[in-house]
């Protein structure tokens, strides 16, 4: 019993970092209909400018400890939004017009590429985070079922960003124009939404929240090194599809429920199965209902 | 841009293929001998991946699905010589059967459920299908894949008391496949079959309303093309003789997508310039060492950017896209 919460609280805690990155690869598919297979590379740069951010914050002599993860965080957030915004004008906007094939293929491009940057720039071993910045302790919930004060920050942190993206989405006017965009492009357009100025902000948002995830992500695993874009990315996508992707709340659901089955699969079955478990999941989703989860029908071609 | 690397190719598509096809052979059996083994080996990668990229162009260029796991098919025919070689004794080429009939019977049970995603619930599917082959050869099943060291020792092929011992006998038999490849690609894009794909690529309701079994006409896509992948897969461990689950990794389906696309979907002639692109341009820009996947990254880019339907794409695609451009299409009502 004791063994089953804890294994659902360290799966939710994954969980919360797939969510937060399949929110991005959600609203770039909700308004684009592209898959971002760059998304992945975008959230594992986030993890390493967190780590120039904290040896820059220690090299200034200061004293440390995890304060230095907040102001961390919202440089690495800047600076990966700016990216993702960049990364859209140059290599996404001149081919929405080209048809489905290219836009992938761009993106597969941009992966390699940063990818082989952050290979080249950080060296292909694993980094560690400076251990002051990791916050220590913990307590107990009930009985032997710990909750690590790492956990409990990730789960605050996470659960605060989809809150408020929530709410951004559902109450702002800008958020009410993505969910038109989303619908229709031209349609948008006639109502006078400026559609890039609206994809220009989910470029924002998205990598956004990736760089978080990336900074979360590293600080409870210890390491990481430059393949994790690839494999964590490709993960928080299954998590999309499964709460059916284009839909907000579907990211947040999806990625839920892939960390606890993960958790528990590798709890009581086998470490070595879990990402088997997490491939199936998706192939049956993808079979038996292939909307996802909270997705709507979406029309077959007629 | 576009117009000047159209203005440069166009003269030379005026020339028939089949004159294109001849000069290449004669090219490609000379090629190797003036060459080093290294250089020989790459050429033979080169080969291998031309019957992969051959394959897969059943399944995206002419049926065009979206197939982002083909490297778990490559892999899987390379496990079925390996296995059966090593653990039963049986000879390399009869092997190589069983690895085509394997790959593509697999391929076909795998794909049939799900032939009604569409375009792009497709690719990822076949992402995860890619990964849980890996995964199951990593996890040893049935104590028969090596785990994640792989299978070694695999034979040496031979036929008539010939063995292919060095690297040009080895380029040679795969320059044979990648012949037969080609005729068997020619035959099959003008037979019925071959326009039933194009039908399905172009307009999935309307080719049923013509009588087109839609579910059929990609159901034989796959099996087809997943069993060369087995093929070449095949070819692949006789000569290296130890083979991993790394075969099967994602990154190897991306590279084979993108000799597709990037060559030219449906196009054999833009499979070759697509293969060339992607495994010898990596090998020239080897002096820039770990940069090397950063600059292939960036040619991805900039060619969707400026060529979006590939270096040498086929007729029937261009003659498409040239109509899209010309005539704008009535916005439905």
């Amino acid at each position: 019993m004791e063994l089953l919460a804890q294994n659902i609280l360290n799966g939710v805690t994954i969980g919360a970092f797939y969510a937060l990155i399949a929110l991005g690869y959600t609203m770039v598919y909700g308004v684009l209909k592209l898959i971002n297979f760059a998304h992945g590379d975008l959230f594992m740069w986030g993890s390493y400018l967190g780590y120039t951010g904290l040896t820059l914050l220690l090299g200034l002599g200061l004293r440390g400890g995890p304060w230095m993860i907040v102001p961390v965080i919202i440089a690495a957030m800047l600076i990966v939004a700016l990216a993702g915004v960049l990364l859209e004008r140059s290599a996404y906007r001149p081919l929405r017009t080209a048809g489905r094939l290219p836009p992938i293929i761009s993106a597969l491009g941009v992966a390699f590429v940063l990818e082989s940057l952050a290979r080249n720039i950080y060296g292909a071993t694993y980094i560690t985070y400076p251990s002051v910045a990791t916050p220590t302790g913990g307590i107990y919930l009930i009985g032997d079922v710990r909750a690590s004060t790492m956990q409990i920050l990730a789960l605050a942190v996470s659960f605060a960003m989809m809150a408020s993206l929530w709410a951004f989405v559902n109450f702002t006017r800008t958020g009410t124009a993505m969910r038109a965009v989303s619908l229709d492009h031209d349609t948008s357009r006639l109502m006078g939404i400026d559609v890039n100025r609206i994809i220009t902000v989910v470029f924002l948002i998205g990598p956004g929240l990736g760089a978080v995830a990336g900074i979360l992500v590293a600080l409870y695993y210890g390491s990481f090194d430059f393949t994790m874009g690839m494999t964590f990315g490709l993960k928080a996508f299954i998590a999309a599809i499964l709460g059916g992707i284009g839909n907000i709340p579907g990211a947040m659901l999806g990625g839920m429920i892939l960390g606890i089955v993960e958790s528990l699969g590798a709890g009581y079955i086998s470490p070595q199965w879990k990402d088997v478990i997490a491939y199936v999941l998706l192939a049956l989703t993808l079979i038996v209902r292939p909307t996802g989860l909270l997705g709507e029908r979406v029309a077959e071609k007629l | 841009m576009m117009k000047t690397i159209n203005g440069l190719l166009t003269p030379l598509r005026r020339i028939p293929t089949s004159a294109w096809l001849i000069a290449l052979l004669i090219i490609s059996i000379l090629l190797p001998l003036p060459l080093d083994n290294y250089q020989r080996a790459v050429l033979w990668q080169t080969g291998i991946f031309a019957i992969v990229g051959l394959s897969l162009n059943i399944i995206v260029g002419y049926a065009g699905m979206f197939q982002l796991g083909h490297a778990a098919f490559y892999a899987l025919g390379a496990y079925t010589v390996a296995i059966l070689n090593l653990k039963f004794g049986i000879p390399v080429f009869l092997g190589m059967i069983a690895a085509v009939v394997v790959s593509g019977v697999v391929g076909f049970a795998l794909t049939r459920p799900i032939l009604h995603l569409r375009g792009d619930y497709l690719a990822i599917v076949t992402i995860a299908f890619g990964e849980i082959v890996r995964m199951l050869l990593v996890n040893n099943v049935g104590g028969i894949t090596g785990g994640a060291n792989g299978l070694f020792g695999i034979q040496l092929p031979s036929i008539f008391g010939f063995t292919f011992r060095s690297v040009l006998s080895h380029y040679y038999l795969v320059l044979f496949f990648v012949v037969v490849t080609v005729i068997a690609m020619r035959r099959l894009e003008n037979s019925r079959l071959g326009r039933n794909w194009n039908y399905v690529r172009e307009d999935e309701v309307a080719a049923e309303a013509m009588g087109v079994d839609v579910v059929r006409a990609k159901a034989t896509a796959f099996l087809l093309g997943s069993g060369w992948a087995g093929l070449a897969g095949a070819l692949y461990a006789t000569r290296i003789g130890v083979i991993s689950p790394d075969m099967s990794k994602f990154l190897e389906s991306v590279i084979m997508f993108c000799i597709v696309v990037l060559g030219g979907t449906g196009s054999i002639p833009g499979i070759f310039v697509g293969t060339a692109g992607m495994i010898i341009l990596p090998e020239v820009f080897r002096f820039v060492k770990d940069w090397r996947d950063g600059f292939v990254g960036l040619a991805m880019v900039l060619m969707m950017i400026f060529r979006p339907m590939g270096l040498w794409p086929s007729r029937r695609v261009a003659m498409e896209m040239g109509e899209d451009e010309d005539m704008p299409v009535l916005s439905q009502p």
